[in-house]
């Protein structure tokens, strides 16, 4: 809890500078569009927290985007496919690819790294084959389906500020991810496992299907992911579509709480630690003018966050040593 | 008499909740080979580590050809002549002989390794002790007789004077065993002194100059060489009259609930195990480290599915493939390690009580949050669990609270049969008395409770009947008035018929 009182602090306090050292920051669309962001970005967080909650890591998340993001509208404008049948067929290989990851895991018993980053070479490649590189998109068409990513729910008594229709989605999934983790049986499981895999085990629970199921999770959020980003954008590009967007999914969710030894996960940290990121990122935008040097930034602060975190960690136990020592 | 080499003296060691070493003293000549001989848990490994270094001395004092020496880690120990070789190997298995034997001390040559000189010298230690490969064969690719001798080799580059043996021969064939045998004599005849610490008494008695004996963590007795027979050792590990510090009693006969018949566990699967368990009877499972008990427990709980025979817990037969199956059909397992199997230790109290017990009690995949808060304050209260609240996290409990959260994370399922490994390993004697009594009162309820302990006071006194196990067999059965230390021993060593041994 006090951790996620200390990341949301930081992320007021970054707010805060920004509203006071940018004009832009402040406007309507600029808020509009960090909410749009945190959104999108949000739903792959979540869905990476259930991974490392497990103690495992998901690195094809950007690459799963792409291989459903790309695939979407060429199944629908380039093969002609009806809406229900292309959005079933990017489900079914979203949910696919998770099973698969999951099996390899445990089954083979791979590495979780090993398993994922063949992920991200093998679903780009993939989509790069049988797109032929070539832009996809929706055009003029699917006005219906895209008011999901693009549109927005006004806010009576505002002007000029309306909540994207994203924010929507990304309310649905958090409630639903945070009501699985906190008060299902298998969310305690998966808890569980991820302190003691061990120990889950011999109190007779079935730790391998916990752990393939926090895989399918993963890649059918990112499933989803990938299907409102290419609603939103409207074109994807299968060279770089969804690149890097794992690396934000892992760093939001370790922000967010997760540790990366597992056994400690909270959506609303997840969701919180994926504001700061776009945050950070839109301030060293419009502040420093020099979008280049976005990453050192954001890498800097992480690094500085989980150092921060590691220290007060430790203080704590030191503390603790010492009370008892007192006694 | 030679000159004493390296002497300890009056060594105390205290863990958390437990004193190893109450004040143990040891002398070790030039060219003497010392056995250092005793139970589970009288204090010798940790003896062994104060004098290689990985551990230090509460108090006492360690003297090498006289001069205080203060061990401080494992690199001083070494710099004035002694080292362990632990009963695990601790060898790169993927880099070769030569590599091995002077890892971190290689022979260098304008900043590089001298690899002529390296192969050379490596080749003269592998000559010392026998070992007839070429300095560049792979460690992984040797039998472990030899990865052993590797370890010797590698003990006597660095001028070793005092080697210091744990359970050497423990995984080595009765050939391996042999040649073992003759590098010590080899290595004795040429002045290194060899502190052997073994369970096998007959080893002992071939090879030992002096044996010492350590009990409860203290020094029991000293035999020297003329002195040395079997029937004197186990006199003095044993030899302690019983307190009244165990609160069993006779329980009624009842019906069998667990029957096991021909189980072969993967670890020895040429030895099938038969035996049957009773409603409210407290079976023992005794032996030497390495036995075989642990194995039996996890084969019965489906954690190493058995490689075969049949099983039935209530006539019902199991093939228990999973935890889960095992634990659906009525048998609970506390676990030898605690921390790594028993508890997550990272979580609360009332999470790690209703582990198991979520399935049971869920509402449709929902936790039922009212009934785990009940089922904890139950469990806190009836196993008189000290923690403030029951959402500490259970890493900061004490050792028996901790092995009590255990035991109450089955409790709710109302198991058939408790399966209990090593029950009371490093906790306190108050908890350990209290682990007892809750053991009485399960079998009282009708519970069959088979106990894995090293700890023989343990056996004595909580068994109903106590099957002994000895590499793998199960090699005697011994009905409460059959029990003796003496014959326990007797049949855990492998002595009672010392052709079995391999």
């Amino acid at each position: 809890m006090k951790k996620l009182l200390g990341i949301f602090g930081l992320l007021l306090a970054v707010c805060l500078f920004a509203t006071w050292a940018s004009e832009s920051f402040r406007s309507g669309y600029n808020i509009e569009n960090l909410i749009r962001r945190t959104a999108l970005f949000g739903v792959l967080g979540i869905g990476v927290s259930f991974v490392i909650v497990t103690g495992g890591i998901d690195l094809s998340i950007g690459s799963v985007i792409c291989l459903v993001g790309c695939g979407l509208p060429w199944l629908l404008t380039v093969q002609h496919w009806s809406l229900p049948a292309a959005l079933a067929a990017v489900i079914a290989v979203s949910v696919g690819i998770g099973l698969a990851h999951g099996l390899l895991i445990t089954r083979l018993r791979l590495q979780p790294f090993i398993v994922t980053l063949c992920g991200l070479m093998l679903y780009r490649g993939v989509t790069r084959g049988f797109t032929a590189d070539q832009t996809v998109g929706f055009a003029d068409g699917y006005k219906g389906l895209r008011v999901l990513a693009t549109g927005k729910i006004p806010v009576p008594g505002i002007q000029g500020f309306e909540i994207p229709a994203p924010w929507a989605v990304l309310v649905v999934v958090a409630i639903a991810a945070a009501i699985f983790l906190n008060r299902t049986i298998y969310g305690r499981y998966l808890l569980a496992l991820g302190n003691n895999e061990n120990a889950a085990r011999y109190s007779g629970i079935n730790t391998s299907r916990m752990i393939v199921l926090a895989y399918v999770l993963c890649s059918t959020l990112a499933g989803l992911g990938g299907v409102l980003f290419v609603l939103d954008v409207n074109s994807a590009q299968p060279v770089d579509f969804g690149n890097f967007y794992e690396l934000y999914a892992i760093a939001a969710a370790v922000l967010g709480g997760c540790s990366l030894r597992g056994g400690e996960g909270s959506i609303l940290g997840v969701i919180i630690g994926t504001a700061l990121i776009l945050v950070l990122r839109n301030v060293v935008t419009l502040v420093t003018n020099h979008s280049n040097i976005e990453f050192a930034i954001i890498g800097a602060v992480i690094l500085a966050g989980v150092i921060t975190d590691e220290l007060v960690k430790r203080y704590a136990i030191r503390r603790r040593a010492a009370r008892e020592l007192a006694q | 008499m030679l000159p004493v080499l390296l002497e300890a003296r009056s060594l105390t060691k205290s863990f958390p909740g437990v004193r190893a070493l109450k004040g143990v003293s040891l002398a070790v000549s030039r060219g003497e080979v010392v056995a250092v001989i005793g139970e589970n848990g009288a204090g010798k490994s940790t003896l062994m580590k104060i004098l290689a270094g990985v551990q230090i001395a509460d108090t006492g004092e360690i003297r090498i050809d006289g001069v205080p020496a203060p061990l401080r880690s494992v690199e001083e120990a070494l710099g004035l002549g002694i080292a362990l070789i632990h009963q695990e190997l601790n060898l790169a298995q993927n880099l070769d002989v030569a590599a091995n034997l002077f890892l971190g001390r290689e022979p260098r040559r304008w900043g590089l390794i001298d690899t002529g000189r390296l192969r050379q010298e490596a080749g003269q230690f592998l000559q010392a002790v026998g070992l007839d490969v070429s300095p560049d064969t792979r460690v992984g690719s040797l039998a472990i007789g030899q990865q052993q001798l590797v370890e010797i080799a590698k003990a006597l580059s660095t001028q070793a004077r005092v080697l210091i043996m744990d359970e050497p021969t423990s995984s080595l064939s009765a050939g391996e065993a042999e040649n073992l045998f003759r590098v010590i004599q080899d290595l004795r005849a040429r002045g290194v002194s060899i502190v052997y610490i073994s369970h096998r008494l007959g080893e002992v008695t071939r090879l030992a100059d002096r044996v010492v004996v350590l009990r409860d963590g203290e020094n029991s007795g000293e035999l020297a060489r003329h002195e040395i027979s079997h029937a004197a050792m186990v006199r003095l590990m044993v030899g302690r009259d019983l307190s009244q510090f165990y609160p069993h009693q006779p329980h009624a006969r009842s019906e069998t609930v667990l029957e096991v018949d021909g189980l072969r566990t993967p670890a020895h699967p040429t030895h099938p195990l038969t035996f049957q368990i009773r409603a409210g009877e407290m079976v023992g499972l005794a032996g030497l480290v390495g036995a075989g008990r642990t194995e039996v427990l996890l084969a019965l709980f489906g954690v190493q599915p058995a490689v075969g025979g049949t099983l039935k817990i209530g006539g019902q037969p199991l093939r228990a493939q999973t935890p889960a199956q095992a634990i659906a059909a009525g048998l609970a397992l506390v676990p030898e390690d605690r921390k790594r199997e028993g508890l997550v230790l990272g979580m609360p109290v009332r999470e790690n009580l209703s582990l198991a017990s979520l399935r049971q009690d869920q509402r449709r995949g929902f936790r039922d949050t009212a009934r785990e808060e009940t089922l904890s304050a139950e469990m806190i209260q009836s196993l008189r669990i000290k923690t403030p609240n029951d959402r500490q996290v259970v890493q900061f409990l004490s050792g028996g609270n901790q092995q009590k959260v255990v035991i109450g994370k089955w409790l709710a399922l109302k198991p058939k049969v408790l399966l209990l490994d090593e029950p009371t390993r490093g906790i306190d004697i108050g908890a350990k008395q209290e682990i007892y009594r809750l053991m009485e009162e399960l079998a009282d309820q009708g519970v069959a409770i088979v106990f894995a302990s090293s700890e023989m006071e343990e056996i004595l006194g909580m068994s109903d009947r106590v099957l002994v196990m000895h590499e793998g067999r199960i090699t005697g059965e011994l009905s409460r008035h059959q029990l003796s230390e003496e014959a326990i021993l007797h049949l855990a060593t492998g002595t009672a018929s010392p052709e079995s041994h391999p």
